[in-house]
């Protein structure tokens, strides 16, 4: 322990510790290994002991200034720098800058005969010099117990043991030792007894033809450190370890909304799209669609200029991009653009943990806004169930803590009770959009409604959408007598309805013909009468003509008449009275 | 075997021609411990009784030359070397034991 004196007083009595520059290890130790001490790493044989001391060496050579000793009890030097040249450490390269010294202890029990006392100052000789030479800050023995095997004296090699740890302290060198893994033990000899200040067991398991690595903590003297089981990946540019179970509910929720690419989903989604950071689940039975809205958000994300990261578990880069292609997206293009990385691997590559482990690292290194995987349902294969959701909320809370949208597309079996089957992981999805068949009138068609979205309303709908050569579109919904009404009937139905529109104006047009056509037979037929009328009144006043005419002819004849007679001469011409008065007259 | 310029002079040594049947021996030890100082002396009595006139013993110390413990992949204090005759063959130990000494040098043959 070391203790911080400053201005005469106690500051803290906190270990001061040795950063390995192992990805994530230094996360959950705190800070690295304990400085000056030795740590023991222990498992069976495999499971990257030498590997990970290794790194622990050439990190501190490389990034912390800290030259290494590393005495190899296994493998030749020249074995071991071609062992990790493919993980790109130059061990030459480090020996010639005096940044590392390898050292390899060979011993051969055939050609060694003991008499009598010994003890073993060759190895505190050797590690001596090799320290002194360059300076050396850290120190790894791998395998020591190797030595058990070349020696007989057992009570000897434990004695010497137990002093070379005590003399690496005392030089205070940060060392690390690796143990294999033995039976109820630690470590094959148990020389876990003498290194007491810092233990982390390295396992490699294998469920059901899938490995995963996992590293775990079993002691540390002094301080806190996870006591979770971590999973590590041995990967092209060294060992990466993930702290992920140590992620908490404490992320910030962001109130930003950022939109689907497709204007009616938005809609559907209180007319903003989804919150930034929300986990998306889209779940679905196979062809309705997951893929194709997955890429859409992803083509979104990249239209605003935000990077995206596809996580593709069941189609290769370049089919999605030709399969994008058909419904009009060109993720080509934001690929090149540097906007989209597609990440394809078979679910069945590797473990959960190592899945989570790569997904990680694409994370951090790329940087995206958005996360697509696609889909998660595969991960099943790959673990257990209980497994798979435990994995998927690291996932979640890892995305979330990093802002990130997540998009998961999660397929289901057929059956009307789909949402049964994710109510495990249900509960760490934002917006969970239902696709599903609707089949009727003996056809599919792709239905979607928003089963959930937290933190706003959202439409209770269920809509068509069609995928197009311009996207998806989402369509107006028809509900029939049979319910919601999609494909042809959808069609049918709009037809019918204009149909009825069209037949309701011709019916409109028809009675205003009919009522033109009475107002002309009615006018006609008035005009007909007045016709009539007119007609009648010429032929009475013709009528009456007639008689004034008839009369004056009998008058003026009568007078005639009587000139002619002169019946009497007395009488005078009486001028007739007209109306027949004068005939009256006449006739009195 | 090269002689190291920095390897002391051989403690004992024979003005004998060139020798095929010449031993050449090296004790390896740290500093002037009890241990090492009995292996020498056993070493140069089994060698005066077993192999007179036809020895070589070089003795390095490894506190004062540690870079040379590497080369013959010395753990153990004392170790004994037999550069020749080929192969090599090593012995650790005070060689207290004069048997197991003889045994470890493949000398029994000789003794015989």
């Amino acid at each position: 322990m070391s203790v911080v004196i400053k201005n005469g007083s106690l500051v803290s009595h906190v270990l001061a510790k040795t950063p390995t520059g192992i990805e994530g290890l230094d996360e959950i130790t705190g800070g690295g290994l304990p400085r000056g001490r030795p740590t023991l790493i222990c498992g069976a044989a495999g499971c990257g002991k030498t590997l990970f001391a290794i790194e622990f060496l050439v990190r501190g050579a490389m990034k912390f200034d800290e030259p290494g000793v590393f005495m190899s009890f296994e493998e030749t030097s020249d074995e071991l720098a071609q062992n990790v040249a493919s993980l790109g450490f130059d061990l030459d390269e480090l020996e010639r800058q005096r940044k590392l010294i390898l050292d390899h202890v060979h011993i051969e029990p055939s050609e060694i005969e003991e008499t009598g006392e010994y003890d073993l100052e060759g190895i505190f000789i050797r590690l001596g010099h090799a320290i002194d030479t360059i300076g050396a800050k850290r120190v790894v023995l791998d395998t020591i117990e190797t030595l058990f095997g070349g020696f007989k004296n057992g009570a000897v090699l434990r004695a010497e043991l137990r002093r070379l740890f005590r003399w690496l302290k005392d030089r205070g060198v940060t060392a690390v030792i690796t143990g294999e893994r033995g039976e109820g033990t630690l470590t094959r000899q148990g020389i876990e007894e003498y290194v007491s200040d810092c233990v982390i067991l390295l396992d490699h398991r294998v469920n059901e033809q899938l490995s995963t690595r996992r590293l775990r903590i079993v002691k540390y003297r002094g301080a806190a450190h996870g006591t979770n089981e971590y999973p590590f990946l041995i990967e092209p540019t060294g060992i990466s370890v993930l702290p992920i179970t140590s992620m908490g509910l404490n992320h910030v929720a962001s109130d930003e909304r950022i939109s689907t690419g497709i204007p009616e989903l938005d809609a559907m989604l209180g007319g903003k799209g989804i919150y930034r950071g929300s986990t998306v689940l889209l779940s679905g039975s196979a062809g309705t669609g997951k893929t194709s809205l997955c890429a859409t958000l992803a083509d979104a994300s990249c239209a605003r200029g935000e990077r995206a990261l596809y996580l593709a578990f069941e189609e290769a880069e370049s089919q999605l991009a030709r399969n994008m292609r058909s419904i009009g997206l060109d993720l080509g293009n934001w690929t090149r653009q540097g906007l989209l990385r597609v990440c394809a691997t078979r679910p069945t590559e590797f473990g959960l943990e190592s899945h989570l482990t790569v997904i990680h690292r694409q994370v951090a290194e790329f940087r995206p806004k958005l996360v697509v995987v696609d889909p998660i349902t595969n991960f099943l294969k790959a673990g257990r169930q209980i497994e798979a959701e435990a994995m998927l909320m690291r996932l979640v809370d890892y995305l979330k803590a990093e802002e990130i949208t997540g998009v998961f597309t999660s397929l289901t079996h057929g059956g009307n009770f789909l949402e049964q089957t994710e109510v495990g992981i249900s509960s760490l999805i934002d917006v969970w959009m239902m696709l599903r068949d609707i089949e009727l009138g003996g056809e599919r068609n792709r239905g979607m409604y928003v089963l959930k979205s937290r933190g706003m309303a959202h439409s209770n709908q269920i809509r068509e959408f069609l995928l197009t050569d311009h996207g998806i579109k989402l369509k107006n919904v028809y509900v029939g007598q049979e319910g919601v009404l999609t494909g042809s009937m959808r069609l049918a139905q709009e037809s019918r309805e204009q149909a009825a529109a069209v037949t309701r104006q011709q019916e409109v047009e028809r009675r205003r013909r009919e009522l033109e056509r009475k107002r002309h037979v009615l006018e006609a037929q008035m005009a007909m009468q007045r016709a009539q009328f007119d007609a009648e009144a010429e032929e009475l006043a013709l009528l009456l003509k007639q008689e004034e005419d008839a009369n004056e002819s009998v008058d003026s004849d009568r007078q005639d008449m009587a000139q002619s007679c002169k019946v009497d001469g007395t009488s005078e011409y009486v001028p007739p009275t007209p109306r027949s008065k004068g005939s009256k007259g006449e006739r009195a | 075997m090269t002689q190291y310029p920095e390897a002391p002079e051989p403690l004992s040594s024979f003005d004998t021609e060139p020798d095929v049947n010449l031993w050449e021996l090296r004790l390896y030890v740290a500093g002037r411990t009890a241990k090492s100082v009995a292996a020498l002396e056993n070493l140069k009595k089994i060698c005066e009784e077993h192999l007179p006139g036809r020895y070589e013993i070089e003795v390095v110390d490894l506190l004062v030359h540690p870079q040379l413990a590497k080369g013959d992949q010395i753990v153990a204090i004392p170790t004994l070397v037999r550069k020749l005759p080929q192969p090599i063959r090593k012995v650790i130990g005070d060689l207290s034991n004069t048997d197991r000494t003889l045994v470890g040098l493949q000398l029994r043959p000789v003794k015989t």
